[in-house]
């Protein structure tokens, strides 16, 4: 069953994604693109990552896709624009992408999968209090929120399970707790806030010419 | 005659787990040998089939309910009677008819439209609508996909209906179309952000994001409403519920229909099947987010009123049969909190007029944000504020959401068993304990 979805989706991903590529229409691309990024969102949640599935379908599909048609429908001046490509931005094109699918070919097949298996696959979380987190429905929500806070519980409750017992446990953890992700989180956000201040900053200023200008 | 293991699947969101072992005790008990053992698989295939099914009643059955509640409402606001034909008496067959006649009419595409993106476009919004119900639990436990972030996968999934709509004013070829597309897209761009802030305020205030967890900790009378925690979830309902009117093109912001400028907007060109499907969505999504609300907002399925709650989950506790009964008064009493919202949402659309496009934009990103980013930062200072002032975390109701272990946890006088994990770190309303 897994492995059926995992073709299914697999599939339907590379192909969407070939079709993005073979369209010439901007809107079809548009569309099998929503098809190319859904089935990556399908892949996600059949790892179990289902936070990440999630945010997956809120921000590419329904958030930049949207974005897409909307801008194709303010700018383009006649119905159903189509891109013509030359020849030589044809081989430019490709030979980016050739090249990158390479590099992306020679990063899988450069791991050793098979001494990793046990990390890729057997993610348990033993030293982990009852009810917080289940591995088998992939509930990832709280330990992705709680990393980004800097707490992370899948490192530093499984150090101290090993030697939960006594003081030595204690001060074991004390020295060798993580920070998660909270640095980065900080860093995105004030990233954020700086783009939304430069965007209101553009949007305002257009509107202060006067009137008898426009 | 029920076998326990039957009513556990019926109630638990585990049908597939338990399928193999029903199956087994229907071949022994039940002298049904041709059924087929299940392995793990087979298993599961079965319980999605199950699954999709009763999600799939419950994203039509509201809808032609509610199509002709909408003509009915519509007909005696206006000083009219509305349907009163079809089916005897009240005309509640129409939607029916208005079914039979859709399916005869020609499945029509300009000439000018973009045929397959045309044609395509009103299953991406069914697909959307339908899909947001996987994750809303119906009763206590009776949802099709339980999840940690069954919240924010839900509202994930609603949002993708804009893209179908956005699509089908695109390649319909014509200037009406092209226009409601465009104003839906731009509506629901901006109506998304207090959306998800709106709806963040209940996940606040319950420190979880699974619906039914959320639903749980409102148990034991009005004043556990998320409604009624504190006067900023107050007003966030209401913004929540203007916000929801936006983002399912409901007057007074159909602006992507406007059916007296722009013909029909962005389903001017449809026709027939393909036409009633964005309405099927429509009406769906419209009872998807009023149930949304309701479980949110107004204690899911209980009433309010710790007596009858009490009595409602005793009933439950003697036998799994009696339980399946506690969760069907459970439903009955969400759907009819749901209803009532719908119900508005009608009343709403049939009395105020239509805003103009420049006015939908400045009442989502003049007042809509400002509004919802203050009752945001209100909901999240509001318990340490009082913790300072008063020494505890509520005035009205128990604390929620403040993640005690088990062991330390109050109990409730309605107190289901307890689903939500403990956590040893408080999540959100630090130190109240």
């Amino acid at each position: 069953m897994e492995t059926f979805l995992f073709v299914l989706f697999a599939l339907s991903a590379c192909g969407g994604a070939l079709a993005v590529v073979l369209t010439q229409n901007v809107v079809r691309m548009a569309f099998w693109l929503v098809i190319s990024l859904g089935s990556v969102a399908g892949l996600f949640f059949s790892l179990d990552a289902d936070f990440v599935g999630a945010v997956q379908l809120l921000i590419y599909v329904g958030g930049t896709v949207v974005l897409l048609i909307f801008g194709v429908m303010l700018t383009s001046k006649e119905p159903f624009t189509a891109i013509k490509q030359n020849p030589a931005e044809i081989v430019q094109g490709a030979v980016v992408g050739l090249a990158f699918l390479a590099m992306v070919l020679a990063t899988v097949y450069a791991v050793d999968w098979q001494s990793h298996q046990a990390v890729v696959v057997g993610h348990e979380h033993d030293g982990l209090p009852s009810g917080y987190n289940r591995p088998i429905e992939g509930n990832t929500a709280r330990s992705i929120g709680t990393a980004l806070l800097g707490v992370r519980f899948d490192r530093d409750l499984g150090k101290g399970g090993e030697h939960a017992s006594g003081e030595h446990g204690h001060a074991h953890r004390d020295h060798d707790v993580s920070t998660g992700y909270l640095l980065p989180f900080e860093v995105v956000s004030v990233h954020l806030l700086v783009v939304l201040v430069g965007a209101a900053y553009l949007a305002r200023a257009k509107r202060r010419r006067p009137v008898s200008a426009a | 005659m029920i076998s326990p293991v039957f009513m556990k699947t019926l109630l638990g969101t585990t049908i597939a787990e338990e399928l193999p072992g029903l199956v087994e005790t229907l071949r022994g008990n039940f002298l049904l040998g041709w059924l087929p053992s299940l392995d793990e698989s087979g298993a599961s295939l079965v319980a999605a089939i199950i699954h999709v099914t009763l999600v799939g009643l419950f994203f039509g059955l509201p809808a032609f309910a509610f199509i002709w509640a909408e003509r009915k409402v519509a007909g005696r606001i206006q000083d009219r009677l509305g349907p009163t034909r079809v089916g005897g008496r009240f005309g509640w067959l129409q939607s029916l008819a208005d079914g039979i006649k859709l399916i005869q009419k020609e499945d029509l595409a300009p000439n000018a439209a973009d045929r397959w993106l045309f044609q395509l476009a009103p299953y991406l919004v069914v697909v959307a609508a339908f899909s947001a119900f996987m994750f809303v639990p119906f009763s206590d436990g009776w949802t099709a996909m339980a999840m940690d972030i069954g919240l924010f996968i839900a509202l994930a999934v609603l949002s993708l209906e804009v893209l179908g709509i956005v699509l089908a004013g695109y390649s319909s070829g014509s200037k009406w179309s092209l226009f409601g597309g465009m104003r839906e897209a731009a509506q629901m761009v901006s109506y998304e952000v207090p959306l998800g802030i709106t709806a963040v305020i209940p996940v606040v205030v319950a420190g979880s994001m699974n619906l039914n967890e959320i639903v749980t900790l409102q148990s034991g009378g009005l004043q556990n409403w998320i409604l009624f925690h504190d006067p900023f979830c107050f007003i966030a309902f209401f913004v929540f519920f203007t916000v929801t009117l936006a983002s399912n093109k409901r007057a007074p912001f159909d602006l992507a229909e406007a059916e007296s400028e722009l013909v029909g907007g962005f389903h001017t060109e449809y026709s027939g099947m393909r036409w009633s499907f964005f309405f099927l969505a429509e009406y769906a999504a419209m009872f998807f987010v009023s149930m949304l609300a309701a479980i949110l907002f107004l204690g899911g399925w209980w009433t309010g009123i710790p007596a009858i709650d009490s009595a409602v989950v005793a009933v439950g506790e003697g036998s799994p049969a009696w339980a399946y009964l506690t969760r069907v008064i459970g439903m009955t009493i969400l759907l009819g909190k749901a209803g009532l919202l719908v119900f508005v949402q009608i009343w709403i659309r049939w009395t105020l007029p239509r805003l103009r496009i420049d006015q939908v934009m400045a009442t989502c990103l003049k007042y809509l944000v400002p509004i919802s980013c203050a009752l945001f930062l209100g909901v999240v200072l509001w318990p340490l504020v009082l913790l300072m002032t008063l020494g505890q975390s509520t005035i009205l109701g128990e604390p929620k959401g403040e993640r005690l272990p088990v062991s330390d946890r109050k109990v409730v006088s309605v107190e289901q068993p307890a689903t939500a994990p403990a956590e040893p770190v408080p999540a959100t309303e630090g130190g109240a304990h």
